[in-house]
């Protein structure tokens, strides 16, 4: 069996404000459009994508909450309705999505060899978290890959943001070495958005663009530095300064999704490719990847 | 009035009083404290429930659960392992609707969710299937917004009770939530359960002194001390204390009972009553604002011609005289308005002077004829009258406004006001009461000052500074 390999990493938010302008036949609710720029930015996602030969998305997302450890699906198939608890009037999402509870188990294990705290989840009953769907769905609409969802340990809340970024160092190598064992090629998305305050109100109808715009300057500037950092091949460095970047933009790469991501692409020299960045209800998203056998190709 | 209040309930979202009562005898405790308040609901003469849930976090305003029958089945995101928790409640829209309503009254953005398969939290599903298994009584569940601090969340309870005294219900209040809320971060066999810390227990049995003294305004003025002693900072802060204390009356007048006291997973798990009481430690002075309407961020998405449209549609009476504005350029920076009283000395009614526009002193005579709304303090022979300072108030206000007019500004764009109040033991909170009506959305700095006359008989003046837009 061949090794396998990691194919992509990607910086996916998971807004479902996204879906809805989107309006794929999953979701209930219809918009006429907005936030074009993220999803221009998610379609050049998509067409790079599908030049790559993979065989499985693994998702770490924000929106799976486990305060006692790492949580993997551990179910080989879902199917179910997904309604946004915040933003309901926007995502009702049936999904139908396939598990590779085999790579689940895989990383699970790896994990818990490197001393991590980790858990399978096997109740059929459990309803998959919006982020993982909503990320998952702009990455790859057709869903024809199974998916691995990682969930996220809120090492932050309980410690800091260092004790959460080492877990996290050992929870993305522990990823590689599973993918590489498995024999399967890889895409990995961390489902996050950068800075992090919100809106605490919604306009009249949600896709008016004239009422979208970041929430506040200091925030821009903080995702601005991190997109340089990124398209600058700075990997290790987006690492050093994420206590800051959380502190200063109330970021939700707390939840160690983007940490996981470097510390699974082993912190990527080659910049990063920036797809889009926009403000979702005040939040800063940025879609961006590392496409290793792209920078191959080039050199 | 009677108070819309029946009882009120403190009780732990965890699932395992639910799931699995059996694997630890703290555990069954917790469940036996759950049926005991269940009896007691059951044996009330309230209407509802109302449930305000820590474990359902909302980013935008606050939402309140308005679907007639949600029906799922709940699995917990972390102790998914325990099973499956189906349900189907029954929901008291009417209330639901309402509550929304007099929410908005008060400043605050909220919604109504009505959604087949909405997420009800792990915490309301335990709270009502353990508290009101045969949904004898309706429900109505409502989220804990992630930003709100203490006047948001003071006036979402005021809100509630306002709502239930509207419709006439009586009501259970049932806040969802452990004390300590430190989890173990690793997995532990059900026996070796215990409270995280001897810190945290410490602080849990100091809590469940004052609640069983029934002090529950005393706790809820000791909420951020609590939340920097025994909370880590999950998804939201602690604040269900000051929602419950605001709902429930504002004071400490309760028979406090605690049902069980037991850890859950390492936090604090309590089922507490409260019975509203005429005996208690009573009201007492507190050392933090009594918010009624929140003015906080709220309008973050409204440009601000939308809101001097909102302000003057809502506080402008149609009595306006339109003309053209005047030109106040720097060659002639002076304004003379008939939109004004007759000035009572030689000053102009205002001045420009760059980007600013200075009021000066405008008390609440009529233009043209000098009468004084409300009436004058004072008789032709100096000897005091009844008057009233709402409709002077209101008068100084609308000159102030006409001023502006003529200069071709608004309201709002007064940003400085210096009130002068005559008798301000008298005057100072129905004069307080108008200016928020006009001034709410302006947000203007102000100054009163308490001054011994005027020179004409009237009771309440305003010196204003506006700007020019850019």
């Amino acid at each position: 069996m061949a090794e396998g390999q990691i194919v992509a990493g990607f910086l996916a938010p998971h807004p479902p404000h996204l879906i809805y302008a989107e309006n794929p036949p999953q979701n209930e609710p219809k918009a006429e459009c907005g936030w074009e720029v993220l999803r221009w930015g998610y379609e050049r996602l998509r067409k790079d994508l599908s030049k790559i030969d993979y065989d499985v998305i693994i998702v770490h997302s924000p929106h799976w909450q486990t305060y006692v450890g790492t949580h993997f699906l551990g179910v080989p198939h879902f199917k179910s309705l997904s309604v946004d608890p915040v933003f309901p009037n926007l995502f009702r999402f049936h999904y139908d999505l396939n598990v590779d509870v085999e790579l689940a188990e895989a990383i699970h294990d790896e994990s818990k060899e490197a001393g991590l705290v980790v858990k399978m989840m096997r109740n059929p009953d459990f309803r998959v978290d919006y982020g993982t769907i909503i990320s998952s769905h702009l990455t790859n609409p057709s869903w024809d890959k199974p998916i691995v969802s990682i969930s996220s340990n809120r090492s932050t809340s309980y410690y800091n943001v260092d004790v959460m970024q080492e877990k996290m160092v050992e929870l993305g190598q522990a990823t590689r070495r599973a993918v590489e064992k498995s024999g399967k090629r890889a895409v990995l998305l961390s489902s996050c958005s950068l800075s992090h305050r919100h809106f605490t109100t919604e306009a009249e109808v949600p896709e008016d663009m004239s009422r979208e715009h970041i929430y506040h300057h200091g925030q821009y500037l903080w995702d601005m530095k991190i997109i340089d950092l990124a398209k600058r091949g700075c990997a290790r460095e987006i690492h050093d300064i994420m206590p800051e970047f959380i502190e200063q933009a109330i970021s939700e790469t707390d939840a160690g999704s983007l940490s996981w991501l470097l510390a699974s692409l082993d912190y990527p020299t080659m910049p990063a490719e920036l797809y889009g960045y926009g403000s979702v209800i005040g939040t800063g998203n940025a879609v961006m990847g590392w496409i290793p056998e792209t920078a191959e190709a080039k050199q | 009035m009677s108070s819309p209040i029946s009882h009120g309930y403190i009780v732990p979202g965890i699932p395992h009083p639910l799931l699995v009562p059996e694997q630890n005898e703290g555990w069954g405790r917790l469940r036996q404290g759950f049926e005991d308040a269940r009896k007691q609901i059951e044996a009330s003469d309230a209407d509802v429930i109302l449930v305000y849930s820590t474990m359902w976090p909302s980013v935008v305003g606050h939402q309140i659960q308005a679907n007639p029958n949600p029906e799922w089945v709940h699995v917990d995101e972390l102790f998914h392992d325990l099973g499956s928790m189906p349900y189907k409640f029954k929901i008291d829209t009417d209330l639901a609707e309402e509550l929304d309503k007099t929410s908005k009254s008060r400043g605050l953005h909220s919604r109504q969710v009505n959604y087949h398969g909405f997420p009800i939290d792990t915490g309301s599903v335990v709270a009502l299937k353990l508290l009101n298994p045969e949904n004898k009584k309706p429900a109505v569940i409502l989220s804990s917004n992630v930003y709100a601090d203490r006047a948001e969340t003071i006036v979402f309870g005021k809100a509630a009770r306002e709502a239930l005294e509207k419709q006439g219900k009586k009501a259970i209040v049932v806040v969802v939530m452990t004390l300590s809320n430190r989890l173990f971060t690793d997995f532990i066999d059900p026996k070796d359960d215990r409270i995280h810390s001897p810190k945290d227990d410490e602080w849990n049995r100091k809590l469940l002194e004052f609640f069983a003294a029934g002090r529950l305004e005393d706790v809820a003025q000791l909420s951020r001390e609590i939340h920097k002693q025994i909370r880590i900072r999950k998804v939201v802060n602690f604040k269900p204390m000051w929602w419950m204390s605001a709902v429930m009356g504002q004071d400490n007048n309760y028979d406090g009972q605690v049902y069980a006291y037991a850890p859950l997973y390492g936090t604090g798990g309590a089922v507490i009553g409260l019975t509203p009481s005429r005996a208690g430690v009573g009201d007492k002075e507190y050392d933090e604002e009594n918010v009624e309407v929140y003015k906080g961020d709220r309008n973050v998405l409204t440009s601000q011609s939308e809101l001097a449209k909102q302000s003057s549609a809502v506080s402008t009476p149609a009595s306006a005289q339109s003309s053209a504005p005047a030109d106040l350029k720097k060659a002639n920076p002076v304004l003379k308005t008939g939109k004004a009283p007759s000035p009572v000395g030689a000053y102009p009614h205002a001045r420009r002077v760059g980007d600013l526009l200075f009021i000066s002193g405008m008390g609440p005579r009529q233009p043209g004829t000098g009468d004084i709304p409300g009436g004058p303090i004072k008789d032709a022979n100096g000897q005091a009258r009844n008057y009233d300072v709402e409709a002077q108030t209101r008068a100084v206000i609308e000159n102030i406004k006409g001023v502006c007019e003529d200069a071709g500004l608004s309201l709002n764009h007064v940003i400085d006001v210096t009130a002068f109040l005559v008798d301000m033991d008298r005057d100072f909170a129905t004069y307080n009461k108008v200016y928020a009506e006009y001034f709410t959305n302006i947000e203007a700095t102000r100054t009163t000052v308490s001054i011994s006359a005027l020179p004409t008989p009237i009771a309440v003046e305003f010196k204003a500074i506006a700007q020019f837009p850019q």
